[in-house]
């Protein structure tokens, strides 16, 4: 491991970009954010993901001066940013309609913001240029937006918001309105970018693959909370809660009450059937209600009993073929779904199980994470 | 086959309604006044076959619209006239601008009364709405009573009869001629643009400035071509409202017409007004044409 890995989140020397001090955001009797504190810090490329009004977009609009908190601060390089309008803000924003102006020229929209701040002809100029090489528009200055494709318009709302280099950016669904080959294209160049700027990005967004893939850390969000902010492994592998577990990626959840034995619980989730066991970080009381999460590709799915870890018998109900992988649903007796996920790693092999089949299900006592709630 | 005769009804309605009635009026226009019914010479004879017909042309000439050039009096109340409407579609600009945007960034339930209430005055007749004007204006009339009640004057201000009061006229009749373009053309405005005009460094007055104003050119277009038009033609507003130095060409028109019954000039009067009304119905249906085009 020649270079250091990027987590200043786990620095305690590190100055964060932006505390957020206990903020709250009330619009009448709705509270939209609920008394939340974080920290994101410089270079970070942080993803605020939740159901659509969890209240990320609102944390968005504050840190762009579109709203101010109710209550709380919120703090950009140590500054209360609170009395400080949007326009002398040193934080710009890519809007998810992409808001670009359309009686202007792409040129002039990128070089809108310049303008604004009384440079000069020549630094404009330069400065729209490097713009709309880094987005590679160069052949698309003299169009108008109505001319340009959904890429393009992207695009430019991307060159605009980065042309005054920004302490931060936001960006708000910026890949919503694209469709799904594009986006996946587009994720990676939009952190090509955020690393060849260096700018810190915000970005919000739906779409939990889209988070995963292009932030640093992801903040989990429902009913105006952060639920959990991680990295994206730390969310998927080891999440807090129930609700996180499900949110992120496709999971099955086993409800049991937990014993303690030997270095972890014995699950007992049935009547009639053997106890699971799993190992935990966190403890639980004898006979509480817990869940047990797991990710299907951990769950082996095979004709004979396996010969040790958790194994449970089930019929095969339903067969997701995805292509490159094949994500099986598993009735137990009572009536549990477990799901278990295979790399079709054979082209055009004979699938060794179909609808109604008696299968086992196994998978190490590690594989599973034990949640409270 | 049955597409021609869809084409056809337009043109139909075109030729029997405009077309038609200006080729009569063209033809007025290069007569002769006579004591007669109809008061003009040569009429169409058509039971005297091809004599009457050289005859009929042979009596037409252009010495209406050579009276006109050589008598000060109407190209005086042409540029009167224009001067009049280029400064009244300024003021419904001023005025009409504000209300459309107010009306633009209303809540949205209530838009639909607002502009019932700017159509409002469509359901009385436009000649009472214009007394009553005489009756807010004149010397004793409720203005000079306000503003005197209230102590702000001692004197009755004069505006009835003289061009302000032509301007007021015509302001308040051709508003929401302006402001429903206007509105238009802002109600469909993104509130995000403005926001992203801010972010970008504007100010609320730049972003309005550079953002809000162009995006509404259409609508100030097409609202100021639609009080600009009809205003420059003018005829009842001046005629109760204005004095005896207010000149329009409109009423020059129809003092031809009615006390001097010389319908040839009249005729002549009208054909120069068309023809100078149709620069800015050119240049108003080419902004609508631009407008549908971006509109895509």
């Amino acid at each position: 491991m020649g270079e250091k890995v990027f987590a200043p989140w786990n620095d305690p020397n590190e100055k964060p970009l932006i505390q957020f001090r206990n903020v709250t955001k009330r619009f009448g009797e709705f509270v939209a954010i609920d008394d939340q504190s974080f920290d994101i810090y410089e270079q970070e490329f942080f993803a605020l993901l939740g159901p659509s009004g969890c209240g990320k977009t609102t944390l968005m609009r504050m840190l762009a001066g579109f709203e101010t908190p109710t209550e709380g601060t919120i703090l950009l390089g140590g500054q209360d940013i609170a009395p400080i309008p949007p326009n002398k803000r040193a934080v710009n924003m890519m809007f998810q309609s992409y808001a670009l102006f359309p009686h202007l020229t792409v040129w002039e929209n990128i070089a809108f913001g310049l303008k604004r701040d009384g440079m000069d002809k020549g630094a404009i100029d330069a400065r729209v240029d490097e713009m709309l090489k880094l987005t590679r528009l160069e052949q698309f200055a003299k169009r108008k937006p109505h001319q340009c494709s959904g890429g393009q318009r992207q695009r430019v709302a991307l060159a605009r918001s980065l042309a005054k280099a920004p302490k931060l950016l936001l960006l708000d669904e910026p890949l919503g309105a694209l469709d799904a080959k594009l986006r996946q294209d587009t994720q990676f160049e939009l952190m090509d970018i955020q690393e060849k700027t260096g700018t810190t990005f915000v970005i919000v967004t739906h779409d939990q693959e889209e988070a995963m893939t292009v932030a640093s850390r992801v903040a989990v969000m429902d009913h105006g909370k952060i639920i959990q902010a991680d990295t994206p492994a730390a969310i998927y592998e080891m999440p807090g809660s129930v609700y996180v577990a499900d949110f992120i990626g496709d999971v099955t959840i086993i409800e049991g009450r937990a014993t303690p034995s030997g270095d972890g619980y014995d699950i007992a989730y049935a009547e009639g059937q053997p106890d699971l066991h799993a190992k935990s970080e966190r403890s639980y009381d004898a006979g509480q209600t817990c869940y047990l999460a797991i990710r299907p590709e951990k769950v082996t799915i095979s004709a004979e009993k396996p010969a040790s870890g958790n194994a449970v018998r089930g019929r095969i109900q339903d067969i997701a073929y995805l292509g490159n992988l094949s994500t099986y649903h598993v009735e137990l007796p009572n009536g549990q779904v477990v799901k278990s996920q295979t790399a079709n790693t054979r082209r055009l092999s004979a699938r060794p199980f179909t609808w109604e089949d008696e299968v086992w299900l196994s998978w190490t006592d590690t594989a599973g994470v034990l949640l409270g709630g | 086959m049955r597409r021609i005769t869809l084409i056809a009804v337009p043109y139909l309605w075109l030729l029997a309604l405009f077309l038609i009635p200006f080729a009569i009026v063209v033809k007025i226009s290069l007569s002769d006044t006579a004591l007669s019914i109809p008061p003009y010479t040569p009429t169409l004879d058509l039971g005297e076959g091809w004599a009457g017909l050289k005859e009929f042309f042979g009596g037409l000439d252009f010495e209406n619209f050579k009276f006109l050039m050589s008598d000060d009096l109407y190209w005086k109340a042409y540029l009167s006239s224009l001067q009049i409407a280029v400064i009244s579609t300024v003021l419904t600009l001023l005025v009409g601008y504000p209300i459309a945007y107010g009306m633009a960034m209303a809540p949205q339930h209530w838009r639909p009364t607002l502009l019932m209430l700017v159509i409002l005055p469509f359901w009385t007749s436009f000649l009472i709405r214009v007394y009553s004007w005489m009756g807010i204006l004149s010397t004793e009339g409720y203005l000079n009573q306000l503003l005197m009640g209230m102590g702000l004057i001692d004197e009755p201000l004069i505006i009835l009869n003289t061009n302000w009061a032509v301007y007021i006229g015509i302001v308040y009749t051709y508003l929401p001629f302006m402001i429903l373009p206007i509105y238009s053309s802002l109600e469909r405005l993104d509130a995000s643009l403005l926001e992203a005009a801010e972010d970008l460094g504007c100010s609320r007055f730049s972003a309005f400035w550079l953002v809000t104003i162009p995006l509404s050119k259409a609508g100030i277009i097409a609202g100021s071509f639609l009080v600009f038009i009809p205003t420059l033609g003018e005829f009842v507003i001046p005629s109760l409202l204005g004095g005896s130095n207010t000149l329009m060409i409109g009423k020059v028109l129809w003092e031809e017409f009615s006390s001097n019954r010389d319908w040839p000039v009249a005729s002549a009067v009208a054909v120069i007004l068309l023809l100078i009304l149709i620069i800015p119905i050119i240049l108003f249906q080419r902004n609508q044409q631009k407008q549908r085009e971006a509109d895509g």
